[in-house]
């Protein structure tokens, strides 16, 4: 009798496990997919196809090249049928292929008849489809139907066509600020999702114009926004226009603070966020202000949803870190919270706590927490660490308290990146608060006497070496650090090795005995530790300059270690010592992603978008495959593309202009957007008569140009060597055309020769300049001394604010911003900017431009210039000048 | 950038294995970073009870609310200063979406059978980023299915295709 039980309960576990895709498999798969090819489709079954395919790429599985265009091809049959469902389901697919450039042309002419159907649902999502798949060359066409679309009576379409404006924006801005009129009518539409899709769009062509930001937020906030979502961007919009009004008002009255009041009665909890959050956030704000916005976060603290909980005493923690007595009516909800069974809810609510206690609540809250810490994760445990160590800064008489707290929480159990918290603000209260120097030492060393992470205890070790000699009694770290020396694996023991020579060099008397300690470790069985320990002994025997050997064991490597690791792996041994100023001083970023994305290239979702090759790299590799150009040396630097076309012509061409020390090299890439023609043999003809230094050497013709796939053709000029050269080039395209017969895609046998005249272009002097940061300005600017200095004052003339102007100084110069002095704080009167580069002949150039503005736009500039060379110096002035 | 935008929407299984998943974001390059991501992210809410009421955290500098219903974890995430009811709200369009098409028996198993109109559930949602519609009843009505286009007529059907809709037809109702 038991038996059928047992057999049922077997069938409930088959039932539990059971998946529809089971066993399934691509090879297999992609066979199921020929039944898109049927001359009589099923809809249903191809439907399960297509959902077969996307449950492989969402598991991760990646499609190659060939499978991914075969399955494509294979998609596109499918447009024959009009099974509603099945349509659905080929245009998810699409948008997952990600097909290329090529392939999207076969679909274009199916999206755009759905494009233009009767059916809303086609008419949406082949906006969606086609926008998302779609280049720049392609828009111009559809354009006329988006414009439509946007103001189309069905909300769908409409949203549709909004949402790919709003993403179209990012890579075709002209052609999406065209579509203002039709923007502006969307943003009065009765349905709500419209509204908020029009609104978000037109912020966003306007976002530049702060007059007309102003004029629609006025507009907006005595009508009436319809969506949640809308009223949530308004505000948003709203607090933009305060933050860049707010210094002109003098009077104290904030407009359209009663705005943002106003929502925190609306009947969406969204909104009242939003404007609560937009009121804590606004620039010195007041409490009076604060009070309302504060009321209705205190309800939200007591909410049964976590997440409005969440929300709220997330933005009464920021809120107390420069408020905090505002904070403190919420101190008995706040409590309640450290109960919270979301983990997250209840550290907000204790580090707020830590903010709005005074200093005689920070032993009681101090206890509370030491019962709190064991049950949290890691990352909670990080946040409390950053309370407690504002509030260490806050209150220094309680170091004593607070450290010891951090010294007990280090000794217990942990994950790096918690004990890298703990270390690093015990490390910036030692650096902060002198009484708590030399226990907080003691602390680290007695925590790297048992520490499992190599990184930390070479940290500290570094830290030792820089602090320990400087206090009263350096001889008592000595020890700590001697155990390592013993104890510890390889790369701690080098540290400790290091540190053990600073603090030879620093304190006289321990002289004697640091050269006995380093000299055992001259027995050590790893090369580096016995490596160093030789290095520092003979550095520290030598009766030379002190200050040379200061500088080498304090001083900083000023090039990227990457770029260090990569010179000296190509470094061969041979009679040529290693020149460490060989090392190229820029960070290759790109080259790093692509290493973190090794193998092949996946297509599709779970793929990454496919990542443009380094540039710089794929433009030499480029051009030393073409024999004309092979001899012309190192390439030292590309510009970006010029535009040499209008937008929307038959031909669309923009050049790259490749500088070497004795050559320029024209990269043309031609672009043909005539579907009917063919242009075969295509040169630029140049005229370098007004660029005198200048003699075409080479030029490298592009034997065909079919419609919509781009080409390049090259011509190369000879110049004199290592000289900024600059000159005014003019173009023409020449080329041979042939008709192509649209329906069959071929052209005819003759052609016609015809030329087409491009604009002007122009090498100018930043293009000579390289990008090359700096990691430390203030030290690479006193060490280039001011023999080579150039100073001088510039009249920038009326600009729109100090950013611009910054900005087009630094396009101008084509150097890289240092210390992130590019951004210029909103409403500032006066910005300092700190760039840097290498001009062509390797010479290092360091430029420091102040900016202020002089009565009401005007802008002047002091630019100071420090290089190797006087006349580069003045170069960049001339740059300048003649900008 | 002022607008809202979501990063990912994950559904994952008991286990955290993919049910679907949908990435806007370029943070996790490929398919192990989201699979890490992933991973960690299920590990971490493992524990808690997000059936009754969407739960939040803050997880690798994003914002992340999840929701579970049976055997499925549901996930949304946003930038670390996004507003948070915003986030929930269009999870939970989602959740109701599916809940809907789905006529409320949401578990892994009804899923997979159903995973076309999971995927498209998700399509309705969000296009690359960008809140698309939050409203359940609106994203569930675009996500049904008609048959066929308005503008084709019967005559169009060739008679197998109308023989195997039919038998279709049949099987659905007689297994109900």
């Amino acid at each position: 009798m038991a038996q059928p039980f047992l057999k049922k309960d077997d069938d409930h576990d088959d039932e539990v496990d059971y998946s529809p895709f089971l066993g399934i498999e691509k090879g297999a798969v992609l066979q199921e997919a020929r039944v898109f090819n049927d001359p009589q489709l099923d809809p249903r079954r191809c439907s399960q196809v297509i959902t077969k395919l996307l449950y492989l790429l969402n598991q991760g599985e990646t499609f190659t090249k060939v499978e991914a265009t075969e399955v494509f091809f294979a998609v596109t049959k499918l447009f024959q049928s009009r099974d509603l469902g099945l349509r659905r389901m080929v245009y998810v697919i699409i948008k997952e292929l990600s097909p290329s450039a090529d392939e999207v042309i076969i679909v274009t002419s199916s999206l755009m008849k759905d494009m233009t159907s009767k059916t809303d649902m086609y008419r949406a999502n082949a906006i969606r489809v086609l926008c998302q798949i779609t280049d720049g060359t392609l828009l111009t066409q559809i354009e006329r139907y988006l414009k439509q679309a946007i103001v189309d009576k069905n909300p769908v379409v409409a949203s549709a066509a909004l949402v790919s404006g709003i993403h179209l924006l990012q890579t075709n801005p002209e052609i999406v600020k065209r579509w203002s009129n039709e923007v502006q009518e969307a943003v009065q539409s009765r349905a709500a999702l419209v509204q908020f899709h029009a609104l978000a769009l037109l912020h966003q062509i306007r976002q530049n114009d702060r007059l007309a930001v102003n004029k629609l937020v006025s507009s907006l906030t005595r009508g009436s926004v319809r969506s949640p979502l809308a009223q949530c961007l308004l505000i948003r919009y709203t607090s933009q226009v305060i933050r860049e009004s707010a210094s002109n008002t003098q009077t104290g009255d904030r407009p359209f603070y009663d705005f943002l009041e106003g929502c925190l009665r609306h009947k969406a909890e969204m909104v009242i966020f939003e404007a609560a959050r937009a009121i804590t956030e606004l620039n010195g704000v007041t409490s009076r202000e604060l009070t309302s916005a504060i009321t209705v976060l205190q309800l939200f603290l007591s909410s049964t949803k976590p997440v409005l909980r969440f929300a709220a005493v997330r933005t009464l923690n920021k809120v107390a870190m420069t408020h905090p007595i505002a904070v403190t009516n919420c101190n008995i909800d706040m409590e309640s919270l450290i109960s919270d069974q979301n983990r997250s809810i209840a550290t907000l609510a204790i580090t707020t706590l830590l903010k709005t206690g005074n200093e005689s609540s920070v032993d009681r809250l101090m206890k509370q927490i030491t019962t709190f810490m064991s049950d949290i994760a890691d990352e909670f445990k990080i946040v409390v660490i950053e309370a407690i160590r504002s509030l260490c800064l806050k209150f220094p008489l309680k170091h004593r308290s607070l450290m010891s707290f951090l010294s007990n929480i280090l000794r217990e159990e942990g994950g790096f990146e918690y004990k890298k918290a703990i270390v690093d603000s015990i490390v910036i209260l030692i650096r902060d608060i002198p009484e708590a120097k030399e226990s907080g030492l003691l602390h680290l060393c007695e925590f790297i006497e048992d520490c499992e992470f190599t990184y930390l205890s070479t940290q500290i070790l570094h830290f030792l070496g820089i602090e320990g000699p400087k206090t009263s009694d350096p001889s008592k770290y000595i020890r700590y650090i001697y155990n390592r020396v013993h104890l510890e694996n390889a790369t701690v023991r080098a540290g400790a090795v290091s540190t053990l020579a600073k603090f030879g060099a620093m304190v006289d008397s321990l002289k004697p005995r640091i050269f006995v300690l380093l000299r055992r470790c001259l027995f050590d069985t790893d090369d580096e530790v016995r490596d160093r320990a030789t290095l520092y002994l003979n550095t520290l025997g030598a009766d030379g300059a002190v200050e040379d050997m200061k500088e080498f064991l304090f001083g900083s490597l000023d090039i990227p270690l990457v770029n260090f690791e990569r010179s000296l792996k190509n470094y061969e041994p041979s009679e040529e010592s290693f020149d460490i100023n060989s090392v190229p001083k820029e960070v290759k970023i790109q080259a790093l992603a692509e290493k973190k994305a090794p193998g092949k290239k996946p297509t599709g979702l779970g793929g990454p978008p496919p990542a443009p090759p380094s540039t710089i790299d794929a433009y030499e590799k480029l051009l030393s495959s073409i024999p004309e150009f092979a001899n012309f040396g190192k390439l030292f630097k590309s510009s970006a593309p010029v535009e040499l076309t209008e937008a929307e012509t038959e031909y669309a061409v923009n050049v790259v202009k490749h500088i070497f020390d004795g050559h320029v090299v024209f990269q043309y890439n031609c672009t043909n957007t005539i579907p009917e023609q063919l242009l075969e043999n295509v040169t630029v003809i140049v005229d370098a008569s007004e660029a005198e230094e200048f003699a075409e050497v080479a030029s490298k013709p592009l034997r065909s140009l079919p419609y919509d796939s781009p080409g390049q053709t090259f011509v190369a000029f000879e110049k004199p060597e290592g000289v900024p050269a600059v000159g005014k080039f003019s173009n023409m395209l020449r080329f041979i055309v042939k008709e192509v017969d649209p329906s069959t895609g071929e052209a005819e046998d003759d052609g016609v020769e015809d030329e087409y005249q491009l604009e002007e272009l122009e090498v100018v002097a930043a293009d000579y300049m390289l990008k090359v940061g700096v990691s430390n300005f203030r030290n690479a600017w006193e060490s280039m001394g001011p023999d080579c200095e150039r100073v001088d004052e510039y009249d920038l003339g009326p600009r729109e604010n100090l950013a611009e102007a910054v900005n087009a100084v630094i396009n101008l110069l084509g150097m890289q911003p240092c210390e992130g002095t590019e951004v210029v704080p909103s409403n500032s009167r006066s910005h300092t900017c700190l760039l840097s580069g290498v001009y062509i002949g390797n010479v290092k150039v360091l430029v420091r431009l102040q900016f202020g503005i002089d009565g009401p736009k005007d802008v002047a500039m002091k630019l100071a210039v420090r290089s190797e060379d006087e006349a580069v110096s003045d170069a960049i002035h001339e740059i300048v000048a003649s900008g | 950038n002022s607008c809202p935008a979501v990063k990912n929407i994950l559904i994952l299984d008991s286990e955290g294995k993919r049910v679907a998943v949908k990435y806007y974001s370029d943070e996790w390059p490929t398919n192990s970073a989201k699979l890490a991501f992933e991973k960690s992210l299920f590990g971490r809410t493992l524990k808690s009870n997000a059936r009754t009421e969407a739960e939040i955290t803050i997880f690798d500098s994003n914002i992340v609310i999840y929701k579970f219903v049976q055997d499925l974890h549901f996930f949304i995430t946003g930038g670390d200063d996004e507003n948070e009811l915003l986030l929930a709200t269009v999870l939970q369009g989602l959740f109701d979406a599916i809940a809907l098409r789905l006529r409320n028996t949401i578990d892994k198993r009804e899923a997979l059978e159903n995973l076309d109109v999971i995927f498209l559930c998700i399509d309705e949602v969000v296009d690359q980023g960008m809140i698309l519609e939050t409203d359940a009843n609106a994203i569930a009505g675009k996500v049904a299915i008609q048959n066929m286009d308005a503008s084709a007529t019967l005559s169009e059907q060739t008679i197998s295709q109308a023989l195997a809709s039919a038998r279709e037809h049949l099987t659905k109702t007689l297994l109900k």
